[in-house]
């Protein structure tokens, strides 16, 4: 008997697992499976195709997003998560190639009409990114960089009261009251990363999109910023991508698994990680690939 | 023999002994079984032999050239020294050029003095003798040093780490050929300057405000004192740099950032050699354009509206050079802008900030240690551009702030007290060797500047 045959008897789940990896290719039409609709939804994303040139990266996705809440995406490297997140803030308008179908609407105004104003858009939809990138500018600068060109504060004393608040929700005001006028970039990873939150709530907007924000970050760090958004979950709704599963875990309300460009299941946190209803989630949260 | 027939023979004798090396070190290998058992390559066995026989030989063929002929000058001087002895430097360098002149046979010998032309023959016998003897003692060199590599090849013989280290010292003798020649170029404009400074005095130069480099010539010559206050140069040099730059830092940097965060990628694979075209044209070119076509038209044009602009006006010279340093600028601050990362514009982008808002607050203040830096330079080029203000700045050093007018620069000041027939030991042409000192220092401080304030915010955004 060959060892691989061995393997399969004595784990005869992997041997299914890796048959339904192995079927899901392009052509396979597969419904999401698992509670991703919402009655209160901030966003309703329907039947979204995004493609780089002629490769699609997204297929059919449907999915809300409710108000006030967190919901993490997760999913092997490569599964479209971020560029799901990016196409819900037009960010992908920064690439040429980069083409988005369906339907994606915020409070039922569809964010792809040609009347939208995306400058506008992002102002609602703020967005933190994997590597903290706070501008060569002073923190107070950083932060009040979103406030000036919206036109938010009226008086140099509105600004400074932003700039406070949106620092001390981001837990970073009694760590930087002292040198708010230094350079923004001399802070550490961790307070760098708030920095960039602080930045991005300046504007209050109304959803934060976080693409990985902790990847780049120490585990003591990551625990803060994973604080920040249980905080920032009462006030914005968030949508997080992330490569940890214990920080989906921790952090959000609803867990949204892709796999190769397809939403494979969504469900409440708790469910998707103690009874996945799709196997395909099964098999990545226990490790079996990804 | 003459020193360049040596030279080839010396690099034929190494190319010999190169092969001779080689073959030795394979016949050596042949009985041991194969060059594996060398402890180096045969070529380094080869290069080894062939660096003894035409190094040693090489370095006494450059000594030989360096005291050779004041070796023999000074005999031959020393030898007529009881008849003719020369009072002075300069009457010593006439005797002398005499002497080698009669040697050489340029002078006819007809109606010297016998000393004279006893010198030449002396001279003449012992630049023979000085050749020859160059020539045995290198072949001899030469000779044993082949020998000497030829013998030390040896299966276990280290060849490896020797070439190695000769060819480090050569590559160190390139580098320091470059330093020494920079040097040797400040030391001589230093020492010129100098004896400048002996007859007019440092601090006149650098603060006189009247520029007239005229100097009597004869005993009795009026009107021309000459003084020299170089205020009127680096003002005049100075009005047209800033001119330049008017013109050359807002079009450079906005076509950079045109061509950085705008164009498409057709436009740029156009765009961006087109600009380039202009740095390739030569500066004489301009300076005929700026001459013949743009300062006529900036006359003409200020005659329309009542001005009186000169037809040698700082204006068309600085405006022509500012064209002329866009090119610069543009390349420089467009490698910058698109050194600025993709995440910062993201940042702002995602914002909601429009792209002229990113370009303004992100993306130029992020990039603007680098386009200092470029501007910086840019500065010292068009402080040091000559053509262009020799054709169209005019002559006259007239101390003023007004751009319509003609101005000089310490350049064309240079370029008219070098050119055409001078007395190298009056202060007009000295003049210029001082001139050359200050605008070489207030460009080297420039760049110095420049260069720190690059290194200094260089990495603010990583």
């Amino acid at each position: 008997m060959t060892q691989a045959a061995t393997a399969e008897k004595k784990n005869p789940a992997k041997k299914t697992v890796a048959k339904a990896v192995n079927s899901l290719d392009v052509s396979d039409h597969q419904a999401t499976v698992g509670k991703n609709f919402a009655d209160n939804a901030k966003m309703t994303m329907r039947n979204v195709n995004v493609f780089y040139d002629d490769k699609q990266a997204i297929h059919d996705v449907s999915v809300d997003i409710a108000k006030n809440e967190v919901i993490a995406m997760i999913g092997p490297s490569g599964c479209g998560k971020s560029t799901f997140l990016r196409s819900l803030n037009r960010m992908n308008d920064t690439v040429d190639i980069c083409r988005v179908e369906g339907q994606i609407c915020m409070d039922g105004e569809d964010l792809y009409s040609p009347k939208l104003d995306v400058v506008e858009l992002r102002a609602r939809v703020g967005m933190v990114f994997q590597k903290p990138n706070p501008f060569p500018k002073s923190i107070y600068e950083n932060v009040a960089y979103g406030p000036k060109i919206h036109g938010l504060a009226d008086t140099r004393v509105d600004l400074d009261e932003i700039v406070e608040n949106s620092l001390r929700k981001a837990g970073l005001w009694e760590e930087v009251k002292e040198r708010l006028h230094q350079a923004g970039t001399g802070l550490s990873g961790g307070q760098q990363q708030r920095l960039c939150i602080a930045r991005a709530i300046a504007v209050s907007p109304e959803v934060i999109l976080m693409d990985e924000p902790c990847s780049a970050l120490d585990p003591i760090a990551t625990a803060k910023i994973e604080e920040l958004i249980e905080e920032l979950s009462q006030n914005f709704t968030i949508a997080i991508v992330t490569h940890s599963m214990q920080q989906a875990a921790r952090v959000s309300h609803r867990t949204a698994y892709f796999h190769l460009g397809r939403l494979i299941e969504v469900n409440p946190t708790e469910q998707v990680f103690t009874m996945p209803e799709h196997q395909l989630t099964e098999a990545y949260i226990t490790g079996r690939f990804g | 023999m003459q020193a360049t027939n040596i030279l080839i023979l010396i690099l034929g004798l190494g190319a010999f002994a190169f092969f001779l090396g080689r073959g030795r070190s394979l016949a050596l290998a042949k009985p041991l079984g194969g060059i594996r058992k060398l402890h180096s390559l045969p070529s380094y066995y080869g290069l080894h032999a062939a660096m003894w026989c035409s190094l040693p030989p090489l370095f006494l063929l450059a000594m030989w050239m360096m005291f050779d002929d004041p070796l023999i000058n000074s005999i031959v001087v020393e030898s007529v020294a009881d008849e003719i002895a020369p009072t002075d430097a300069a009457s010593y360098n006439l005797l002398l050029n005499k002497i080698s002149n009669l040697a050489d046979g340029i002078l006819p010998r007809k109606g010297e003095s016998a000393v004279l032309i006893a010198a030449a023959d002396h001279m003449e016998a012992l630049r023979v003798i000085s050749r020859w003897s160059l020539t045995a003692l290198m072949l001899t060199l030469s000779g044993l040093g082949l020998l000497w590599g030829w013998s030390r090849i040896s299966a276990s013989f280290r060849a490896r780490p020797v070439v190695e280290k000769v060819m480090q010292n050569i590559l160190l003798a390139c580098a320091c050929l470059a330093i020494f020649t920079t040097v040797g170029i400040v030391l001589s404009v230093l020492f010129e300057s100098i004896q400048f400074f002996r007859s007019v005095p440092i601090f006149d130069f650098v603060f006189g405000l009247e520029w007239s480099p005229q100097t009597a010539i004869r005993e009795d010559q009026v009107g021309s004192s000459g003084s020299f206050g170089a205020v009127p140069l680096f003002v005049g040099t100075l009005l047209v740099s800033a001119v330049a730059m008017v013109v050359a830092v807002p079009v450079g940097l906005m076509s950079a950032i045109y061509l950085a965060e705008y164009a498409s990628k057709s436009v740029r694979t156009y765009a961006k050699p087109a600009l380039e075209i202009l740095a390739g044209i030569p500066t004489v070119v301009y300076g005929f354009f700026a001459a013949l076509t743009v300062a006529p038209f900036l006359r003409d044009l200020g005659a329309s509206f009542g001005l009186s602009v000169s037809s040698e006006s700082a204006l068309a010279a600085g405006g022509v050079m500012g064209v002329m340093i866009i090119p610069f600028i543009s390349s420089l601050a467009d490698d910058v802008i698109t050194a600025v990362p993709q995440s910062m514009r993201d940042g702002s982008l995602a914002m909601g900030a429009t792209h002229s808002e990113t370009v303004r607050r992100v993306i130029i203040p992020a990039a603007l240690p680098g386009i200092v830096g470029g501007v910086m330079l840019a500065i010292s080029r068009a402080i040091g551009e000559t053509m262009i203000v020799v054709m169209a700045a005019g002559m006259a050093a007239k101390l003023t702030a007004n751009p319509l007018e003609s101005v000089t620069t310490v350049t064309v000041q240079i370029v008219t007290l070098l050119t055409g027939d001078q007395e190298f030991d009056s202060p007009k042409t000295l003049a210029a060797f001082a001139l050359g000192l200050m605008l070489f220092t207030v460009t080297l401080l420039l760049n110095i500047f420049a260069l720190h304030i690059v290194k200094k915010y260089r990495e603010q955004y990583d």
